[in-house]
């Protein structure tokens, strides 16, 4: 029960795993993501419903999306999701240094990540497809905008431990915190592949 | 760490309004689930009150819609699971031996966003009218076309403030189950109940997120005019049937599962034996789990989905009746050959028996798609589905409040209220439902406020309102039963019943803060009757005494409520000031719990009450 009695350099190797309330919280945490897959998959199903639901006059999938800007988006959040990785691996090597330093880089790809949605966004909704256009707009906007909170989210998130660790240091207490919110960042970056070919390869094609 | 952190502590209402203690939170879900339970019930006498008679204006029209739709959502959403929530908590972590919930603070968490969804639901009623479109609230009548007052708004708002403290809940408990059982309580050792709660939290896990995607789309279309359901706009009625179904099915589940945990339970403690085939009874639950996912559209046989999705459904629904069958088999060869003690808890568990069975009898009639078209929309479904939910679920929460009440509050119910109590609700509940069967079939529609005179619904109606009023008069007794024995002196023993055979019954009731004084050592199903049968005293501990790590109790949660309760205010009236205030005060309150470490707090083994793990 002593979490906070290790110092920097007695961590244990699995320091988010070296109390029970860590133990917990990893496994609370997949447990919530499994959660979080079923809210994605309803708006998945849902966008997929409605996809086509365009209306008369109102610009289509085909139309609007232009493949290189999220590709650029893609490939931003994707190499997030590696820094993230060196982040966990910096924890586990104990090197706080290089963790935190993996992190603020984790967290400005995200905010590059979030500019670049919210100028698609507006750039859409330029060209007439606003978020009351259709049921297609409407399921779009919903969907893309419930990972885009959740990238903002993210980005708060991990910008507050990053706070808390560079004041109390790495113990049992935030290493738990740090590696949850990497599996985090690991699950917004999994529904962008999916958002990638559901909502623009199949829109662009389909 | 040093031992000699100030203890924090509050007495009073303080106490309860930042308790973290999964025992106290357990009150409190049962305190505000009984009194939801009341209202619900209130609702129901009210239409019932109504139908006595052909063409009755006891009520309105509109009024009639909102007592429908209210009482329905109330019972399920705020009567039916917040009570079995008050049995989890205050029986699973006691069940496996453990201190606690895996996350306290989130427990409290669960029960105030639970408590402030309801308050806000019910609030409606004053503020111009409450959600009157049915509990399902189906497109496009729930629209803001048909429905364009504030009530289906409280609804969405509601629903989506209480289903965070739902999936909360359920992950907790999971966590719980799977984490924080003692040495040698393996899962094929679980006691029944907690077998059965660990499933409902799985199903509330991977069902309540739909309904949050649902009421999302249903809040964006009346709020912000998208268009997932709007017809002229592209958008699709029959989504919102699917989402809500895809939740509302294993929602069904969720509410019935741990009441079979309850009466596995019970029957087993009061027959004196070894529950008949547990690891068939553990397969039946996790099957039906499974199952309650795959059958969806069978609530919407009539919606025109084709013959090909019909029959898959309907036979996968009838395949539920399988590992149902095996439950209800085992429960009799477990009281077969039993020494069977005929108190309130098992009048209600053995009640519950044959009812259930006929619950599921018609079950398997309505999952006939065919035979639906006929069926469907009328009284035979609400017979149905009020005997599988009052004669099924009620009548187990009544067997675990009698059973666990000791447990919970160390004085055991009046036991000539309670047998008042059962043979009062038992008939009148079957006065009620049992009519509305041939009602249905005579092709008397649910949901309508009145019937025509002459056609030959009259004497059944009045008798269903008599039983209706008789399970009133049951409910009034249990109330009375409840004032009698909060007047008696708590001087229970460990194990009351004499008979039990799972750890809560190691241990003093009520049981202390911290449960178990030494964590137990458990060496068989039914841990404490195996230690009972080997001569032992009490359960072996595990541990040598020492001291006991406690949560601090926070205010946080109720803040973080009251924080949702008045943006969902702001989002309905169009306030977005409003909105944003309540959403800062609920993040501020995130954002103050991850930067304060909670160390929590050390019970001394001189603070205990009792030394050592009693038998």
């Amino acid at each position: 029960m002593s979490a906070h009695s290790h110092v920097d350099g007695q961590l244990p190797h699995e320091p988010e795993k070296a109390t029970l309330e860590g133990r917990n919280k990893v496994l609370g945490f997949w447990l919530f993501l499994g959660g979080e897959t079923v809210l994605f998959g309803t708006l998945f199903g849902a966008y997929l419903t409605l996809r086509h639901q365009v209306g008369d006059g109102n610009p289509t999938s085909q139309e609007l999306f232009d493949l290189t800007l999220v590709a650029i988006a893609t490939f931003i959040l994707l190499t997030s999701s590696l820094t993230s990785v060196f982040a966990i691996q910096a924890m586990h090597k104990n090197q706080v240094k290089a963790m935190l330093n993996w992190l603020i880089v984790t967290v400005l790809l995200g905010l590059g990540f979030l500019i670049l949605e919210i100028y698609e966004f507006l750039h859409y909704l330029h060209l007439g497809h606003g978020f009351t256009t259709s049921a297609f707009s409407s399921s779009f906007y919903t969907l893309v905008g419930f990972h885009g909170a959740h990238v903002a989210f993210g980005i708060f998130w991990i910008t507050l431990l990053i706070i808390q660790v560079f004041k109390r240091g790495l113990n049992t207490t935030t290493a738990p915190k740090v590696y949850v919110a990497g599996l985090y960042w690991h699950f917004i970056d999994v529904v962008w592949v999916f958002i990638f070919t559901v909502v623009y390869l199949m829109g662009k094609v389909g | 760490m040093a031992h000699g952190h100030a203890v924090k502590r509050y007495s009073g209402l303080m106490d309860w309004l930042t308790t973290v203690d999964h025992k106290k939170i357990g009150v409190l879900y049962l305190i505000a689930g009984g009194f939801f339970f009341l209202i619900g019930g209130l609702e129901a006498i009210l239409i019932r009150i109504q139908l006595w008679k052909p063409l009755n204006d006891f009520v309105s029209p509109d009024t009639y819609n909102e007592l429908l739709t209210m009482h329905g959502t109330t019972m399920i959403f705020l009567a039916a699971m917040p009570i079995l929530f008050a049995l989890m908590n205050a029986i699973v972590p006691l069940q496996i031996g453990a201190r606690d919930v895996a996350f306290p603070f989130l427990n409290s968490l669960g029960f105030w966003t639970f408590f402030f969804g309801g308050v806000l639901l019910n609030v409606s009623w004053f503020t111009g009218g409450a959600p009157d479109a049915g509990w399902t609230s189906y497109v496009p009548l729930a629209s803001d076309t048909y429905s364009a007052d504030k009530g289906v708004d409280y609804y969405v708002m509601g629903l989506q403030i209480a289903g965070i403290g739902t999936l909360v809940g359920g992950i907790n408990f999971l966590v719980t189950i799977i984490n924080m059982r003692a040495p040698g309580m393996s899962f094929m050792r679980m006691p029944m109940f907690t077998w059965s709660a660990f499933i409902a939290s799985a199903l509330i896990l991977f069902a309540f997120p739909a309904l949050t995607v649902g009421l999302v789309a249903l809040m964006f279309d009346r709020l912000f005019s998208a268009n997932f359901f709007n017809v002229a706009n592209g958008g699709n009625v029959v989504l919102w049937e699917h989402i809500f179904w895809i939740f509302g099915h294993p929602e069904v589940y969720i509410l019935i599962l741990p009441a079979f945990g309850i009466i596995s339970e019970v029957v087993s403690t009061f027959s004196r034996k070894r529950l008949f085939g547990y690891s068939s009874m553990v397969f039946a639950t996790v099957l039906i789990g499974f199952l309650g996912f795959m059958v969806w559209a069978h609530h919407m046989f009539t919606t025109g989905l084709g013959p090909i999705a019909n029959a898959l459904f309907s036979i996968a629904t009838m395949l539920i009746a399988v590992p149902t069958g095996i439950k209800i088999f085992n429960w009799l060869f477990t009281m077969w050959g039993g020494s069977i003690r005929f108190n309130v808890a098992n009048l209600f568990a053995i009640g519950f028996i044959p009812t259930f069975v006929m619950g599921g009898v018609t079950g398997v009639m309505l999952a006939a798609a065919p035979a639906d078209y006929q069926y469907h929309d009328t009284y035979f479904v609400v017979a149905h589905f009020h005997y599988v939910i009052v004669g099924g679920l009620v009548l187990g929460i009544f067997a675990g409040l009698f059973y666990w009440w000791p447990k919970m509050f160390g004085r055991m119910l009046n036991e000539g209220l309670g047998k008042i109590t059962f043979w009062t609700f038992f008939i009148g509940f079957h006065l009620t439902f049992f009519v509305q069967h041939f009602l249905g079939l005579l092709g008397m529609p649910r949901r309508i406020y009145t019937y025509q005179d002459g056609l030959g619904l009259n004497g059944m109606n009045l008798i269903s309102t008599v039983g209706a009023i008789l399970m009133g008069i049951g409910t009034i007794v249990f109330l009375i039963n409840i004032i009698v024995t909060a007047k008696k002196p708590k001087n229970l023993s460990n194990d009351p019943w004499e008979d039990g055979r799972t750890l809560e019954w190691a241990i003093p009731s009520p049981a202390p803060e911290y449960n178990f004084a030494q964590t137990p050592l458990v060496r068989g199903y039914d841990a404490l009757w195996k230690e009972k049968m080997d001569g032992n005293k009490g359960m072996t501990p595990a541990e040598p005494l020492g001291p006991i790590h406690m949560p601090s109790p926070s205010i946080l949660p109720f803040i973080m409520s009251i924080g949702l309760f008045i943006a969902g205010f702001g989002f309905m009236y169009n306030h977005y000031i409003v909105a944003i205030i309540g959403l800062v005060i609920t993040f501020a309150c995130m954002f103050l719990r991850s930067v304060i470490d909670d160390h929590g707090f050390h019970i001394e083994p001189d603070e205990m009450h009792d030394k050592g793990v009693k038998g």
